[in-house]
């Protein structure tokens, strides 16, 4: 590229960690759809799942000094504890209320985790151990961040394995069957209320995951609740239920950040999914892979 | 005990105040609000101030989600919008019974062009849609310099009436009560005219109301400019009320607690607005003075005042939906209803 003044290179950097970044969104986007398929929910709380997730982390992993997969170990297991009281205590008692009622319930719970994980571990910022290899991956002149790499890899993994499970395993296909016609699924001898807390629990350790992921490239404290937010701009995108689409409008939304953090500055970079968000609902409103709903009276 | 009332003609019964007991209560009621600035400390008119600001926007909130079933999650940023369309004026020496009826028409029409997609979308969707409006227009608070001075916020100058300033907090509640009770009598009339129930066919079923040749544009439209118009409103007197406002005030946290506010207190009613938006502010107070009067003991707690008000937020909020899906609003019924039939069970 003599005499261009364009840097190609930095071009190729931008959308390589866009794309990858893209993958931990795609994963968070995950535990949105997985719940939004199961149980017709958009949960806001996700954020302060991944927060709890990084937290119960933090306490085994740097209080505890556990080894870091036994800490992993106890965190997937609080954290779908949690998820389960929750399905249990909240959101089934209030199965067939109008969408607002349900909306609220989760933002109310929002509410009460992220003051809850203030009021037990305080407001600062903690330092989570580092759990991915910094080690940058070069391609020529192309330089990637090895966190950013390697958040891919595990993301990639574990969306591949829901799917996989959702495809082959008995309590995959009863889940796929209630998500889709809950009446029929219970007719069938599919015990709808098992698969809902079965969906409340995965989502939940999806979200724990991605928190501690999260929280390892950066750092800890309770403004991660904050961060599932902008996720909302992949389901949209995506279609609230489809696995497929939360990937792709991951990789697309990673991709879409990165580069107006590269070009435009950080400041505009926050607010690209809301951007995002009102475009496709004003053109797509369903999404690149969401089911159109069709109203009939 | 009350047998019942009986309405003999459709003009009582469309009255907004049907039975004489309740012009009286609501006499007695007018006489303490003029009344109680007199006899209330500061603090307690502060208060009352931002109960009456409160209200008013929770009000608006209400007639969009509550009577026409459009979610928003964006009401904190039509106040902002209000706020700092009525500062601009202010600063120009526009007096503010101008400013408020301009803030809140820059609301509205803000509103309307947030509502349009409205059309298409709804539910979950226009709660997402609108959640992102609220991210935009806060952006837009912090960016937009020259009107809105950033981060560092705007100053409002104080209301002043031909020469009369209303320079505390005294003087800005006989403008900010007056304004609240006016804005509800309001809400409470345009649910007996034809737009009003136009609102409440499209919240119950918005395909039947479109047969019925109710235009849903319009009509949601409407709802969204009416809406924001009081949030506008609300955040004008705001600005007035505080003199300074940052675009840090007008959070999407601010949004949630309007919600949160007309979900307790009673969706589709303008006494469960008034219920809840009180009840949501004192709430908080209230702990305010537990924790102080713990810290007494436990220095510590007044660390955790501020995670424990959340905790209780949104403890309240999950509590209401799910053992009082009807808000307090119900709660006062029933209380109402035990004293109507004692000595007899409800």
């Amino acid at each position: 590229m003599s005499g261009s003044a364009f840097d190609w290179i930095a071009l190729a950097e931008y959308s390589a960690i866009g794309l990858l970044s893209g993958g931990l969104l795609a994963l968070i986007a995950l535990g949105f759809v997985l719940i939004y398929k199961g149980t017709g929910v958009i949960n806001f709380a996700m954020g302060e799942f991944m927060m709890l997730g990084a937290y119960f982390f933090y306490t085994a992993n740097v209080m505890w000094r556990l080894p870091t997969l036994v800490a992993l170990a106890i965190t997937l297991a609080a954290v779908a504890l949690v998820a389960a009281l929750i399905e249990r205590t909240v959101l089934r008692p209030l199965a067939g209320q109008p969408v607002i009622s349900v909306l609220m319930a989760t933002i109310g719970l929002a509410s009460a985790l992220h003051g809850g994980v203030d009021a037990v571990w305080g407001g600062a910022n903690l330092e989570m151990p580092a759990l991915l290899p910094r080690k940058p991956f070069t391609v020529g002149e192309i330089l990637v961040p090895g966190q950013v790499v390697w958040s891919f890899v595990l993301a990639a993994t574990i969306i591949t394995a829901f799917t996989l499970y959702f495809r082959f395993s008995k309590t995959g296909v009863a889940m796929r069957a209630a998500a889709s016609d809950p009446i029929t699924a219970y007719v069938l001898g599919i015990d709808v209320r098992r698969t809902q807390a079965l969906t409340w629990i995965f989502a939940g350790m999806v979200g724990a995951v991605a928190g501690i992921v999260v929280a390892s490239m950066t750092s800890l404290s309770p403004a991660l609740g904050g961060a599932a937010l902008g996720v909302l701009a992949v389901i949209i995108l995506g279609g609230l239920d489809s696995i497929a689409g939360a990937i792709v409008a991951g990789l697309i939304v990673g991709l879409i950040e990165s580069l107006t953090a590269g070009y435009l500055g950080g400041k505009v970079r926050d607010i690209v999914p809301y951007v995002t968000v009102l475009v496709i609902l004003l053109v797509r409103p369903y999404g690149l892979f969401g089911t159109r709903q069709i109203e009939r009276l | 005990m009350r047998i019942g009332d009986f309405r003999a003609s459709y003009a009582h019964d469309e009255s907004l105040w049907p039975t004489r007991v309740q012009r009286a209560w609501l006499g007695v009621l007018a006489l303490a609000l003029i009344a109680f600035p007199f006899g209330a400390n500061g603090y307690q008119v502060s208060l009352a101030c931002m109960l009456g600001i409160h209200v008013i926007a929770a009000a608006g909130l209400n007639i969009m989600t509550g009577y026409t079933g459009l979610i928003s999650l964006g009401h904190a940023a039509f106040m902002g919008v209000g706020c700092y369309t009525a500062a601009w004026f202010a600063q120009r020496g526009v007096p503010f019974f101008a400013t408020l009826p301009l803030a809140g028409a820059t609301a509205a029409l803000l509103g309307m062009v947030v509502g349009l997609p409205s059309l298409r979308i709804k539910g979950l969707y226009l709660a997402v849609a609108t959640l992102a409006t609220q991210f935009l227009v806060v952006y837009v608070f912090r960016e937009w310099d020259s009107v809105t001075g950033g981060v560092r916020g705007v100053n409002v100058p104080n209301a002043s009436l031909g020469g009369f300033e209303l320079l505390n907090d005294q003087r800005m509640y006989f403008l900010i009560a007056p304004v609240a009770v006016a804005l509800l009598v309001a809400a409470r009339n345009l649910f007996r005219t034809r737009v009003g129930r136009a609102f409440i066919a499209i919240r119950d079923k918005d395909i039947s109301a479109e047969v019925l040749g109710i235009h849903l544009l319009r009509y949601k439209l409407a709802a969204f400019a009416i809406g924001s118009f009081y949030a506008g409103v609300a955040g004008a007197l705001l600005g007035y009320f505080y003199r300074a406002m940052t675009p840090e005030y007008f959070t999407l946290q601010l949004s949630i607690f309007y919600l949160a506010a007309i979900i307790v207190g009673g969706l589709g009613s303008m006494l469960g607005t008034i219920l809840g938006a009180v009840f949501m502010t004192l709430v908080p107070e209230l702990l305010r003075g537990v924790v102080a009067g713990i810290a007494q003991w436990a220095p510590r707690a007044t660390e955790i005042l501020s995670p424990v008000q959340q905790v209780v937020f949104g403890l309240l909020i999950v509590g209401f939906l799910v053992f009082e899906p009807h808000g307090l609003l119900e709660i006062w019924r029933r209380v109402r209803r035990t004293f109507h039939l004692w000595p007899f069970r409800a």
